[in-house]
């Protein structure tokens, strides 16, 4: 790995005000019996920096873009008000099945994270996280006029304005709350994008990796946990 | 709820008085004497239920106002203790022992309004915001608007209307005000 891809270890050394318990360096009994140090922020998580990952034939891209469109994997994360509009989705009135929408428990196997609401500082690090957790390629759906321009928390102390200034956003759903309705056009919407081929969201975090990662630290002020989580 | 007052008034001295309704009443004492008194009602008078622990920022007097509301199930009747603390050095005597869920008021106290409570477990991590490092945010004297224009990148093109005068306008544009 070359010495610009490590991301962990480049930077001054990290104050270990804020560091998590458990990504502290430790001593570790084995099973044989032997003691080892553990520094979890180097051997547990990938130092390397997102790649992009260009599209290689236009044919085979269209066809992978409409099978990724037809298939979007939710991640069950709600966050603010919200989430509470997610479940109605699923039921027989709305039936998000149809448009091959379906949840899933887990960011390693969901290519859609939603963002439902607004956006506390504390939860921000927490989608953040899972953000890069899931795998590319994956879009974010930002609902609700708080993602878009702080809606009514428009001047709180804690809540972030904009989400596209942290995460790469593919389809905003405007409304305070949006109803379902709103959210399977939304859906529709994100279909189009990627059959378009525009939803490039991971690409374009990995490409302005370095400004992202400028704006979540500006206001996570306890980073204590690696630059790229996954 | 009278007997229970006058006989508060006599065993502790209550600076002020306020009857609510005829089941609530707030009484304002000291201090130093805001534990003993809750102590009481609880032990005493059957005040078990504890419902919210809050603060005031009174800053034109450099004042914080603790409030403990006390619930009676039994005499179905509710009492606010009211305690004045200095703004400068905020500091009370932790109540913890007598409710566990106390400590957690009392920390978010700590976060919000910077009041410290010695010896109530875990209030000096941080509870909602993680890394605050900004004055306390519930203090008046905390401009959120100007933090949150300053912070969290703020979208151009925001504007409101006086929902009144907006709806006046499209619904009657001809008419003088």
């Amino acid at each position: 790995m070359s010495e610009e891809q490590n991301i962990n270890q480049n930077n001054e050394p990290k104050e270990d005000k804020f560091l998590a318990e458990e990504n502290k360096i430790r001593l570790v009994t084995g099973p044989d019996g032997k003691q080892f140090q553990v520094n979890p922020l180097d051997d547990y998580f990938c130092d390397k920096r997102p790649q992009v990952v260009a599209p290689k034939n236009k044919i085979i891209e269209k066809f992978l873009n409409w099978a990724r469109a037809e298939s979007l994997w939710v991640l069950g994360f709600g966050t603010g008000c919200g989430s509470i509009e997610i479940p109605p989705l699923l039921s027989p009135r709305f039936d998000a099945f149809r448009y091959g929408v379906q949840m899933r428990p887990t960011p390693r196997q969901s290519s859609v994270l939603i963002i439902s609401g607004y956006l506390a500082v504390k939860t921000l690090k927490r989608a953040i996280r899972t953000y890069e957790q899931m795998q590319s390629p994956k879009y974010v759906m930002a609902l609700g006029s708080c993602t878009i321009n702080g809606g009514m928390y428009y001047d709180s102390y804690n809540t972030i304005n904009r989400v596209d200034q942290y995460l790469p956003v593919d389809v905003y759903v405007a409304g305070c709350m949006p109803r379902p309705e709103a959210l399977l056009a939304g859906f529709v919407k994100l279909k189009e994008r990627i059959k378009a081929g525009n939803a490039e969201g991971a690409n374009e975090y990995a490409e302005k990796f370095d400004w992202y990662k400028a704006n979540q630290k500006k206001i996570i002020k306890n980073w204590n946990m690696p630059d790229y989580n996954w | 709820m009278d007997k229970i007052i006058k006989d508060l008034t006599s065993r502790f001295k209550v600076t002020d008085y306020i009857q609510q309704r005829p089941n609530m009443a707030y009484v304002t004492v000291q201090k130093e004497l805001a534990i003993s008194l809750i102590t009481h009602m609880r032990d005493i008078e059957g005040f078990t239920h504890f419902v919210l622990l809050t603060a005031v920022d009174w800053i034109e007097d450099n004042l914080f106002q603790l409030t403990y509301i006390l619930n009676s199930p039994d005499k179905k009747v509710d009492l606010g203790i009211r305690v004045m603390i200095d703004r400068e050095n905020p500091t009370m005597d932790s109540a913890h022992h007598l409710w566990q869920q106390v400590a957690t008021y009392q920390r978010e106290l700590k976060e919000m309004f910077g009041i410290d409570f010695p010896g109530s477990p875990r209030v000096d991590e941080s509870f909602i915001l993680e890394g605050w490092d900004d004055i306390p945010p519930y203090r008046r004297d905390f401009d959120t608007l100007k933090y949150a224009e300053e912070t969290y990148f703020p979208r151009d093109g925001r504007g409101s209307n006086d929902p009144a005068e907006y709806m006046k306008k499209k619904l009657y544009p001809d008419e003088e005000k």
